[in-house]
């Protein structure tokens, strides 16, 4: 990275909980991430912004290994998780996907009853006692903002819900699991305004307890909810820095023309 | 509606409204025309056998002992269940091995093309097949179970390919949530994709059902055997009568057998045969509306 | 390719243009009201006057197109700098005006008897004062960060003629009391062109900030080591 590049990138004050050094994914070839070095803050809302296919997503999957499910996908670099590498053959996959949580861009409810899909996650891992499984499903719904509106219709199939309220349910059934970083790729695409609005109040809530890592394609969100911002452009990490200054006085040409609108 | 440039390509587009009608009354007119010669042999094929097979049919025939149909039947829906005890299993965790496991790669599309290819072997084949391994090699003799096994194979292509692209259906999205929550494959299979996928799967061993419940060269050296006596098998390892090979013994080798017992045989065939889709159909619907996406 | 939001580009570049205009007009009463204290003409004087409502029907409607394009642009970056101190720079413009408009006041006041001494310094930092608002337009149309340190220097002539008015007028004051009316007029002249001195450095200032995104005022940039290249990397790319 040039000077310059390494002045774009700041590191937050404070606690890190996420960091990737010299970063690189390959999918076949392919190169999707190009040499990303950055630190993400612990309990704050760290948005990453850019065009389509520019390697946000693929970023986000490193935290969580998904890339580990796509065949081709190789990657060089370390991937840290509270300045632990994430990819240590020690490590237990199953256990980083739960305190590394996800949730994706199209609401993807498992099509079982509300109750079902936030308990399925506690299950996996252990808990059985009927009672344990209605105090977790009981605070997950209610961290996700959706309690009072399914508090009656657990029994019922999720697939009845709308379309945010599936979204906060999967919200809900990841926080089931007690993660400690919430992964969301462009969780609001696929809502409507009210239903995106009422998903960016939840995140202000929860990212008093978690760290968030969002992804999105509406930068008008990214610059309401995030603390600090990320720009990505073909893989590259452009520019990285506190909200506040990437939307206001961007360092970088590329950054200035992207928050403005003027891609060509 | 210039002319097409280099490159574009060339839409077929009528010159007039008027011609559109006419070619669609025309298109569809052929159409019409194919399906019914389609329909039409079947159609016919069942009339025919209803007609001369009912006055066969009476309860008596059904289940005389000595010329009734009771052993048959009876030895035919073993077969079938036995066969798909069979495939199911093997197939279903063909379909999901090859769907939710295996990495692509030169084994795997071996696989794949080995399984299209039994696909394709002739039932006789099989049928030799089993005769081989079965019944003599393994000797199990002439045998409900050589017959199952046999059948198995033969319609194991079948369960592997429906289940496959029943499990193929299961949106990515739900695999994705049930990794992302840290479940194992298995347990993401298991919980998540199988549960999702059995009305697909169902249909699969639908199929195969009907094919084992009607093919008569697989079991031709390794099951059946022809009686007058009617004899039910007592266990596996017993010979069975099935309802094909009947029916192809009496219209063809014994002697003195009533043209309207040679219709009603195959009346009976057909009407197990249907039914025995129309139970598993059933089924199939009712998970269908238990289970939705 | 066509670049993206080119009908906002153009609305911006509108923006821009209307800004200009007022501050042209603004001028424009400014050497009225300065010739017209000069030469005593009272006629010209009330056209300045009367113009002082054109000026702020500009003030508005410029602030409400910026409102406008706020509300309905999402500007973000340097769009949204550059509206931000359009904002500020008409009530800079709208301020000048006003005070031009007080200095034909004077004028007519004055227009009665003969001056004391014929005006020098006045009509020196009228003109000095001119420049600083023409250049301080030019800085914010060029984006030009050097120009708005040529209008800093300049204040700091004003500031000094404004200093040296002020002590020779206190001392004709005293030696010839008879000609105090009109010496406290020509102060107060004198103290309004130094008021539209400061205005223009606000408006220079809010140019810097338009570029580099830092708001300081100029005072620190008084020192020697100021350099034009303190802008945003981002502009030079």
């Amino acid at each position: 990275m040039t000077e310059e590049g390494a002045r774009n990138i700041i590191t937050p004050e404070g606690e890190i909980k996420l960091a990737t050094r010299d970063l690189n994914l390959y999918y076949d070839g392919f190169q999707a991430l190009k040499a990303v070095t950055v630190s993400i803050a612990a309990r704050r809302i760290t948005a990453l912004i850019g065009p389509s296919g520019c390697g946000k997503s693929s970023f986000l999957r490193c935290f969580n290994r998904m890339n580990d499910l796509i065949e081709g996908a190789r990657l060089e670099g370390e991937v840290l998780l509270d300045g632990r590498s994430v990819y240590d053959s020690g490590v237990d996959v199953a256990q980083l996907r739960k305190r590394v949580g996800m949730v994706f861009q199209t609401p993807n409810p498992f099509p079982m009853s509300v109750y079902d899909n936030v308990a399925y996650g506690p299950r996996l891992h252990g808990v059985a006692g009927r009672a344990e499984l209605d105090e977790v499903v009981e605070r997950s719904l209610r961290a996700a903002a959706l309690w009072e509106e399914v508090k009656d219709k657990l029994r019922q199939s999720a697939l009845d819900l709308s379309g945010g309220q599936q979204q906060r349910l999967c919200i809900a059934r990841v926080l089931a699991v007690e993660p400690e970083v919430l992964l969301m790729d462009e969780p609001c695409s696929a809502l409507d305004p009210t239903a995106t609005f009422r998903i960016e109040e939840l995140m202000l809530e929860l990212v008093q307890h978690y760290t968030i890592v969002i992804v999105t394609h509406n930068m008008y969100q990214a610059s309401r909810v995030s603390h600090y911002a990320g720009f990505f452009l073909l893989g590259e990490l452009v520019e990285y820095g506190e909200t506040v200054q990437i939307f206001e006085t961007p360092r970088d040409r590329r950054t200035d023309d992207y928050v403005r609108g003027r891609f060509g | 509606m210039g002319n097409p440039q280099d490159g574009e390509a060339q839409l077929v587009i009528a010159r007039s409204p008027a011609r559109a009608r006419r070619e669609e009354r025309l298109a569809f007119a052929a159409l019409t025309a194919a399906s019914a010669i389609v329909v039409l042999p079947v159609l016919s094929i069942m009339v025919v056998m209803c007609w001369r097979g009912a006055r066969g049919l009476s309860w008596s025939f059904l289940t005389s002992p000595a010329e009734g149909l009771l052993a048959a039947v009876v030895g035919t829906v073993f077969l079938v269940l036995l066969t798909a005890a069979f495939a199911a299993p093997l197939g279903i965790a063909g379909a999901v091995y090859l769907s939710e496991y295996a990495r692509s790669g030169p084994l795997v599309r071996f696989i794949r093309l080995a399984i299209i290819n039994l696909a394709g072997v002739p039932s006789v084949v099989y049928g030799l097949f089993g005769l081989g391994l079965f019944v003599m090699l393994l000797g199990f003799g002439r045998s409900l179970l050589a017959g199952a096994c046999t059948m198995a194979l033969l319609v194991l292509p079948l369960v592997i390919s429906a289940s496959e692209e029943a499990l193929r259906q299961v949106p990515r999205g739900l695999r994705e949530a049930s990794f992302a929550l840290g479940a194992t494959r298995w347990q993401t299979v298991r919980n998540v994709v199988l549960p999702n996928s059995l009305p697909g799967i169902m249909t699969g061993i639908i199929l195969s059902v009907g094919r084992a419940a009607g093919e008569t060269a697989p079991i031709l050296f390794t099951a059946a055997f022809f009686s007058l006596t009617n004899p039910i098998p007592r266990s596996v390892f017993d010979p069975i009568l099935a309802l094909p090979y009947q029916l192809y013994v009496m219209a063809t080798e014994a002697p003195g057998v009533p043209e309207s017992h040679k219709w009603a045989t195959a009346l009976v065939l057909s009407a197990l045969v249907l039914g025995l889709n129309l139970a598993a159909i059933s089924a199939r619907a009712r998970l269908r509306r238990a289970r939705r996406w | 390719m066509r670049r993206t939001r080119q009908a906002f580009d153009e609305q911006l570049a509108q923006l821009e243009q209307r800004l200009l205009s007022m501050g042209e007009f603004v001028e424009a009463m400014l050497e009225k009201s300065a010739r017209a204290l000069k030469s005593q003409d009272v006629k010209l004087a009330q056209e300045v006057i009367v113009a002082d409502d054109t000026a702020d029907d500009m003030d508005i409607a410029i602030e409400q197109q910026c409102m406008r394009l706020l509300a309905l642009q999402q500007p973000m970056a340097r769009d949204l700098r550059m509206i931000g101190t359009v904002m500020k720079v008409i009530g800079d413009v709208e301020r000048i005006g006003d005070h031009s408009v007080d200095i034909a006041r004077s004028a007519i006041k004055l227009a009665g008897a003969e001056y004391f001494k014929p005006l020098v310094d006045i009509p020196r930092m009228a003109e000095l004062v001119r420049t600083m608002l023409r250049r301080a337009l030019e800085a914010l149309v060029a984006r030009n960060l050097e120009i708005v340190f040529q209008v800093v220097e300049l204040d700091d002539e004003v500031d000094h003629l404004w200093d040296s008015l002020r002590e020779e007028l206190e001392e004709i004051m005293q030696r010839r009391p008879e000609v105090v009316t009109q010496a406290v007029a020509l102060l107060l002249v004198a103290h309004w062109l130094e008021r539209i001195a400061d205005h223009c450095v606000n408006i220079a200032e809010r140019v810097a900030y338009m570029e580099t995104g830092r708001l300081e005022t100029l005072a620190a940039s008084h020192r020697a080591d100021y350099r034009p290249s303190d802008r945003s990397p981002a502009d030079d790319q």
